[in-house]
């Protein structure tokens, strides 16, 4: 990527700025200019290498970013200015700090000169990103710049991936120096350990082998190791036979079609997944932290079974629930391992798991995602099912907002490869979904990308559908318009005596003007059998469209582990009766999130 | 109710802690670099971790490293948290719990040290009653005039306590304590 006159070769910071974007291979970034950033951007200017996509709020650019990052495996660069510039990207930063998402932020600052005195448009930048970052630094030599940006790099995208930012004073870009390529950049003493321990491995395989009731419990670890380690979970579960089941972030790194799957499980998941959770005897976790949403009442998660847990940070093994088997290292490369063990010394006996089987074709009986369907009103679990129908067989990439729309999407929405299933976990950022469209339509231009979205989650973030028009981006935008914060409005009935305080949107924009006023096309649907020609539509419609899909309004999200209960109390959805909803938590778990 | 709040846990479920809290001492080596104390300090109060004492100053100027000594109360779950969190700071090279090392090692705490300074002030019978005590516990005049001293005392913090208490009616005027530096004891190091 770099030439050889890159080398040493004395430039602008500025100037170095693009040349490393460049030379880490970065072909777009989002940002919004400023002040302290202009250099920058006078650069970007003279320059076709590097494409700048225009965002209309920085937390765009870095939902955009994610979106990007999170569906080609590279990282995501935003661009921002000083002050506000950074204090409105703090909300992607921690976002893909608690999702592993490989983000560089770059700010601008006011000069050195003027760092402390209260400057227009400055902010403590690096203290205040630092708990949300994975880490940062101020730049205060044009000499450091260079290698700063690379190690920023290095640091996003290795171990266990995440957000940085690279502040950059305004006299910095203007200043003089030598530029050093990513080659020949020192590094730092930043060395995360990716390769297992080989006896912890060969242990864990034992106890795998072994194994009456086993289950693999995967996550976002599999999805950031890259295409290769969603390969080998796969020959894992061929090889094993083990029922698989994912948390929401790890959706799609094992087929949803193919026969061993159990279906997501945590809090929203099916009750095949959360009861084989509970009383499997071995369950091997590959990349998932044991996140409160999955393991529902802690000192009642999984109390018969041995766990393997496999992770790059070791910060989260042991965390939540202690592991008998902690192997740090890389999803992929111990899968590689485990692979490898398990061809050469387990003896495959399938037969062992049929009694397993049989218990988990029971609760799969129970059919825990079913609903009642209505011919007149379009039930959203219906339009989520009429949409995977219709663009299933196409190039499809989702994202979402977060609430209600977001679980019934997980439920509903198949997904059969990785880095096609964009959504907020751990921060559960509502107005994710939009600009993370935006950013994936960048990265993929023919594809077909559908944000899923909420009537509340949406206009959190609308503005940038100027950007997806600005920039010929033709997302679709489906709302699953209850009127309601449907999340808030379920847990108000559950907690609250049915007291629906401010959850509810009485004046809602106009879903299709909208669209027409920012240059893009709307669409309403409202009556089931107009559903999939509605959906047809927006498909073939080449420029951004908003789908305003008037949807059940007093639908709830089920199958729920209520707050402070375990994964066999489930409240599936025959049971969910007004009094059940309303006693569902006690007064312990009115205390809890 | 914050106090069982489990430092790491989820607002989910809180769990009632078993274990007992245990006073530990980690050496912390680091990057001298702008803000590493602050990440450092921030990782601390963002998760709900104790600091009962903290040391730090650069120890290797040509490589530029700190070492950081901290002492911090946690369950042994806790404490096992806090070391791999600090070793996911970028900057942070090593972390090492001097008393889970001292255990192994067949002893009781690592070996720890303390250094005060302080000033007390009086005339007459108090102040000869002062600086027969200050012998006693083997603390320097490092300042003195006809109405004060400043002692300077080094030791387990155990000892700089006692001597702070016994020179209180004596006319302690103010205290200055440096934090604990701390190693193993034996040949290696860490």
């Amino acid at each position: 990527m770099s030439n050889g006159q890159n080398e040493r070769r004395e430039m602008t910071g500025a100037e170095m700025v693009v040349q490393a974007l460049k030379d880490n291979g970065v072909k777009h970034i989002f940002g919004y200019p400023g002040g302290a950033v202009l250099p920058i951007y006078d650069e970007l200017f003279q320059q076709d290498d590097v494409e700048h996509i225009l965002v209309r709020h920085e937390q765009g650019a870095g939902h955009a970013a994610e979106g990007y990052a999170r569906s080609t495996g590279k990282a995501g660069v935003m661009l921002v200015t000083s002050g506000p510039g950074a204090t409105n990207a703090v909300t992607p930063l921690q976002d893909a700090l608690m999702d592993s998402i490989p983000l560089v932020c770059l700010t601008g600052q006011v000069p050195t000169s003027l760092i402390g005195s209260d400057g227009f448009q400055e902010c403590d930048t690096v203290g205040i990103t630092r708990p949300c970052t994975k880490h940062n630094w101020l730049v205060k030599d044009v000499n450091d710049l260079a290698r700063t940006i690379h190690e920023a790099f290095h640091v996003a995208t290795t171990g266990r991936p995440g957000p940085v930012v690279v502040d950059i004073p305004k006299d910095v870009q203007f200043a003089k120096g030598i530029y050093v390529s990513p080659q020949t950049a020192p590094r730092t003493s930043y060395k995360p350990k990716l390769q297992g321990d080989l006896d912890k491995i060969k242990a864990a395989v034992e106890l795998m082998a072994g194994a009456k009731k086993p289950i693999l419990y995967t996550g976002g670890g599999i999805i950031n190791s890259g295409p290769e380690a969603s390969h080998l979970l796969r020959e894992l579960v061929d090889l094993t036979g083990f029922p698989i089941t994912s948390t929401l972030m790890g959706l799609g790194s094992y087929p949803a079609s193919g026969k061993n799957w159990l279906g997501m499980l945590g809090m929203h998941g099916t009750y095949e997944a959360n009861m084989a959770m509970h009383d499997c005897d071995v369950m091997v976790c590959i990349g998932a932290r044991f996140d409160d949403r999955i393991t529902g009442r802690l000192n009642a998660f999984s109390p018969n079974s041995r766990k393997i847990h496999i992770d790059v940070d070791p910060s989260s093994i042991n965390k939540n629930v202690r592991v008998d088997i902690g192997i740090l290292g890389d999803c992929g490369r111990v899968l590689e391992d485990m692979v490898r063990l398990w061809r050469a010394t387990a003896k495959a006996d399938k037969k062992a798991l049929y009694p397993w089987w049989e218990q988990i074709a029971r609760w799969r009986a129970r059919d825990s995602l079913a609903y009642k369907p209505n011919p007149d009103v379009i039930m959203p679990q219906y339009a989520i099912e009429r949409l995977y129908e219709l663009t299933k067989n196409m190039d499809t990439y989702i994202t979402t907002e977060v609430g209600q729309h977001q679980m019934w999407a997980a439920q509903h929405f198949h997904f059969d490869k990785p880095n096609r299933w964009m959504t907020s976990g751990g921060l559960g950022t509502m107005g994710y979904g939009l600009p993370a469209a935006l950013g994936v339509q960048i990265a993929h231009r023919d594809a077909l990308v559908i944000d899923i979205a909420g009537d509340a989650s949406v206009q959190m973030t609308i503005q940038e559908m100027s950007a997806a028009v600005q920039y010929q981006a033709p997302i679709k935008i489906f709302i699953l318009n209850n009127q309601y914060m449907g999340m808030v409005r379920q847990w108000q009935q559950l907690l609250h005596g049915n007291r629906l305080s401010h959850s509810y949107t009485e004046a809602m924009p106009d879903f299709v003007k909208l669209a027409e006023a920012y240059g893009g096309h709307g669409i309403r649907c409202d009556k089931p059998d107009e559903l999939d020609d509605a959906i047809k539509e927006m498909i073939s419609v080449n420029k951004p469209v908003i789908f305003d899909c008037r949807v059940a309004t007093l639908a709830n999200c089920f199958p729920m582990i209520p707050s402070g209960k375990a994964h066999n109390e489930m409240l599936l959805p025959d049971e969910a009766t007004d009094e059940a909803v309303a006693n569902a938590i006690d007064a312990k778990g009115r205390e809890l999130v | 109710m914050n106090a069982q709040l489990q430092p790491t846990g989820s607002a989910y479920f809180i769990a009632k802690e078993t274990e007992k809290p245990e006073n530990h001492t980690l050496s912390v080596l680091v990057d001298n670099e702008p803000g590493v104390l602050a990440r450092v300090i921030g990782l601390f109060s963002g998760r709900g971790y104790n600091i009962e004492s903290l040391t730090v100053s650069e120890t290797e100027h040509e490589q530029k490293l700190s070492r950081i000594t901290i002492v911090t109360t946690g369950t042994p779950h806790v404490l096992e948290q806090i070391k791999h969190q600090l070793e996911r700071i970028v900057p942070v090279h090593r972390v090492v719990d001097l008393t889970v090392r001292a255990q192994e090692l067949g002893q009781e705490r690592p070996l720890e040290r303390e250094l005060a300074l302080i000033k007390v002030a009086g005339t007459g019978t108090e102040r000869v009653e002062a600086l027969r005590l200050a012998d006693a516990f083997h603390a320097h005049v490092v300042d003195a005039n006809t109405e004060h001293f400043i002692f300077q005392i080094t030791g387990k913090g155990s000892k700089i306590d006692q001597f702070i208490s016994i020179m209180r009616p004596l006319g302690l005027v103010e205290i200055c304590r440096t934090g604990v530096a701390a190693m193993n004891r034996g040949q290696q190091g860490m």
